[in-house]
């Protein structure tokens, strides 16, 4: 009843089109995560790349942000149906929805980013989150005058307990009696959002002696940056480059370029020569993952430091350090 | 207020919530024009994406099912002068009772597991909305301020539970294990290709037996009989002899297992598994619905299909108006819940002016309406 009033007054009798979508043939495509893509974060992260790609391309793409779960394997048909190719993903709750839609369409190429999804035409991209971490948390202890760095993650899962475990790692690889707090935001998605418990988090760490914080925790992040600076203290950024955002006080960022990772998707995906199905691991060697030197930080980290630093990245990309990946049996040596 | 009557039935069931809606739309049409597209066009892709495809259809169906679930919910109780709006929580704690329930007999068939998993959602929802019901009978503490707070409950213990217990090994993402073959209900796919690949399965077979089995209930049995009663005048159904404090209590169980089978729909329909979240406001939606249909099986069933059509458009306007972002879709959707449920008795009074300025004979119908007439 309520419809047909509403058609019939709204619509005034136009008449039902079969829409174009207005879609050209082989426009990549790009899913957010329901965090959104503006999140400043991860997502937004898979958004700078795609808006990398345009720029530089000039080339058109197609992106739909989730408003439910529902919706996961109804974008991706939607998009692969629509001929959109490559279509990425980001975020590691893709899985199932991945799964069901990939084998409908073998023809589109698919790429998923931070999950591993085995079939033939999806490219799985996980990052060494680990070994950046390690740089990180090997800096972090050079800088602790105190003896205590802390780390505060986001949503607490085993992706951000590599990060942690990396962290404590590189700190006790350059001091063996570091201590090291470890923190979450949170147990659900909201956790990447709340920079004010992420700031109480800091304030706990600082009151126990913490004088170098790391945040692997998204936008709560950036209260965790927040609170060092204005108690003095050096925190470090994680995902994109945040060093800017308190010149001095950000200390470094543990980059993971998801933006970069994204723009060579919509590069190469697209076309079968270049698409590389399997799984495809990001790591220092890649660039996929390091710390960021700008001329935000560069006056906070002596040469001597940087050399140091230096050696340690090159002796994790040959081998000669190993450092332990949590994910791989949940546990973390250090 | 002198020239004050009440509406005439049909405008008051069909006249209003059309003009409420309409209100709601020209609003949603001014701030599509504000961001530079055609209002005219959007609305044609919402009504295309919603009834246009055969799995735009299906994706509006299996919105409307969980809408007509929470929407019978809130209804349920709103008979009984109860303001239930914990159905959100009672769903998601229903999810709990579906999954334990559906993993155990994931190996053996559906028609065993659906049934015993409605019974356990419905139970799991039942005392989700029986503990604010004792509370209000009991303890006086009232069932507006302990339902909302037990949706919050309900997402705490829901964290836990699938952080901690239920969490399926080798997953970043806080799910259970995915649910067998068993375990799943059958989608209507299956037997009617045009669906295409929409998730509206054999549950909303159930919502529609839960439309009839609700009127049935509320003004064909004794026990629907005293929950009006205490809805309408809670002093006389005392007199007569009625507990009301356990009518209270038997109307939020049954509200919060209703609202319970959004699990069905969500845990073994479409995502088998239990995800966080799963509800997605489904229990908010449902008070609009509700209000819209005033609280009547029939208003219920198509207001929620208007629900289900607008998140489905939506997400097709999504697709098609890359400019309209999602944001923008949760604007239109907000303004709708806001005309039709918060701000519902906006044109009432003008509206009600305007009739008694009608003829005689419309005047003499809405006196003798006053009498029997009943606001809920």
């Amino acid at each position: 009843m309520n419809l047909k009033t509403l058609s019939k007054s709204v619509l005034g009798g136009v008449a039902f089109v079969a829409m174009a979508t207005g879609a050209a043939l082989a426009d990549p495509a790009i899913i957010y995560d329901l965090g959104g893509k503006f999140d400043k974060s991860f997502n937004e992260a898979a958004y700078n790349g795609a808006q990398a790609w345009a720029e530089e391309t000039g080339g058109n793409y197609l992106d739909f942000e989730l408003q439910n779960d529902a919706q996961r394997e109804q974008a991706l048909r939607r998009f692969a149906g629509q001929g959109a190719n490559p279509i990425v993903m980001a975020g590691f709750s893709w899985t199932a929805a991945l799964e069901a839609v990939a084998p409908e369409f073998p023809d589109t190429n698919f790429v998923v980013i931070d999950t591993v999804v085995d079939q033939p035409n999806v490219q799985s991209i996980l990052f060494d989150e680990h070994t950046g971490s390690f740089l990180v948390g090997a800096l972090a202890a050079m800088k602790s005058e105190t003896g205590t760095v802390a780390f505060i993650g986001g949503m607490d899962v085993p992706l951000i307990h590599k990060f942690y475990c990396g962290y404590a790692q590189g700190a006790n690889h350059v001091d063996e009696d570091i201590n090291v707090i470890e923190n979450y935001t949170g147990t659900t998605p909201a956790a990447w959002n709340d920079p004010v418990t992420a700031g109480e988090l800091t304030q706990a760490a600082i009151d126990s002696g913490a004088d170098v914080i790391f945040a692997a925790a998204g936008g709560s992040g950036l209260g965790v940056l927040q609170t060092a600076d204005d108690e003095g203290v050096y925190s470090i950024g994680v995902d994109s480059n945040q060093n800017y955002l308190h010149p001095g006080s950000v200390l470094t960022s543990m980059v993971k370029r998801v933006d970069t990772a994204v723009q060579d998707s919509f590069n190469n995906s697209g076309d079968d020569e270049t698409f590389e199905p399997g799984l495809t691991i990001l790591g220092l060697a890649e660039d996929g993952v390091g710390y960021a030197v700008d001329e935000n930080n560069e006056s906070e980290i002596s040469d001597e430091q940087m050399s140091e630093l230096e050696s340690l990245e090159q002796q994790i990309i040959d081998g000669e350090i190993e450092v332990h990946d949590y994910t791989t049996d949940s546990s973390c040596p250090a | 207020m002198s020239a004050r009557r009440p509406l005439p039935r049909w405008a008051d069931i069909l006249l209003l919530p059309a003009i409420n809606l309409a209100m709601a739309f020209l609003i949603s049409g001014l701030v599509v024009l504000m961001i530079g597209e055609n209002p005219l066009y959007a609305v044609q892709v919402i009504l295309y994406g919603a009834f246009g495809y055969g799995d735009g259809v299906g994706y509006t169906l299996y919105y409307a099912t969980n809408f007509i679930f929470t929407g019978l919910a809130f209804a349920i109780a709103a008979h009984a002068g109860l303001f239930n709006i914990g159905g959100n929580g009672q769903a998601y704690v229903a999810g709990l009772g579906a999954i334990l329930v559906a993993l155990a007999l994931d190996q053996t068939h559906w028609l065993i597991t659906m049934p015993l998993a409605m019974i356990a959602a419905g139970v799991f929802g039942g005392i989700w909305g029986l503990i604010p019901g004792y509370l209000q009978a009991k303890r006086g503490s009232h069932v507006v301020i302990t339902t909302i707070m037990f949706n919050f409950i309900a997402a705490a213990l829901m964290v836990y539970m699938l952080n901690r217990v239920l969490k399926a090994p080798n997953t970043m993402a806080p799910e259970s294990e995915t649910l067998d073959i068993g375990g799943r209900v059958p989608q209507l796919r299956e037997f009617i290709p045009f669906f295409g690949y929409s998730p509206v399965n054999l549950t909303i077979v159930v919502a529609i037996a839960f439309l009839v089995g609700a009127y049935i209930l509320i003004w064909r049995t004794k026990l629907g009989y005293q929950l009006r009663t205490l809805g309408h005048n809670p002093v006389a159904s005392r007199y007569a002899g009625m507990s009301n404090s356990k009518l209270i209590m038997i109307a939020m169980t049954l509200s919060g297992a209703c609202a319970g089978m959004v699990a069905i729909n969500e845990v073994l329909g479409v995502q088998n598994r239990l995800v966080l979240d799963f509800v997605a406001d489904a229990g908010f939606v449902g008070i609009a619905v509700a209000l819209i249909g005033r609280n009547h099986p029939i208003g219920i069933g198509l207001a929620a299909v208007l629900f289900g059509a607008l998140y489905q458009g939506g997400q097709e306007l999504q697709f098609v108006i890359p400019a309209v972002t999602r944001e923008m879709i949760e604007v239109i959707q907000a303004l709708i819940i806001l005309f039709t449920g918060a701000m519902e008795g906006l044109f009432r009074p003008a509206l009600e002016r305007g009739f008694v300025l009608m003829s005689v004979e419309q005047k003499a119908e809405a006196t003798a309406r006053a009498t029997v007439d009943s606001e809920s």
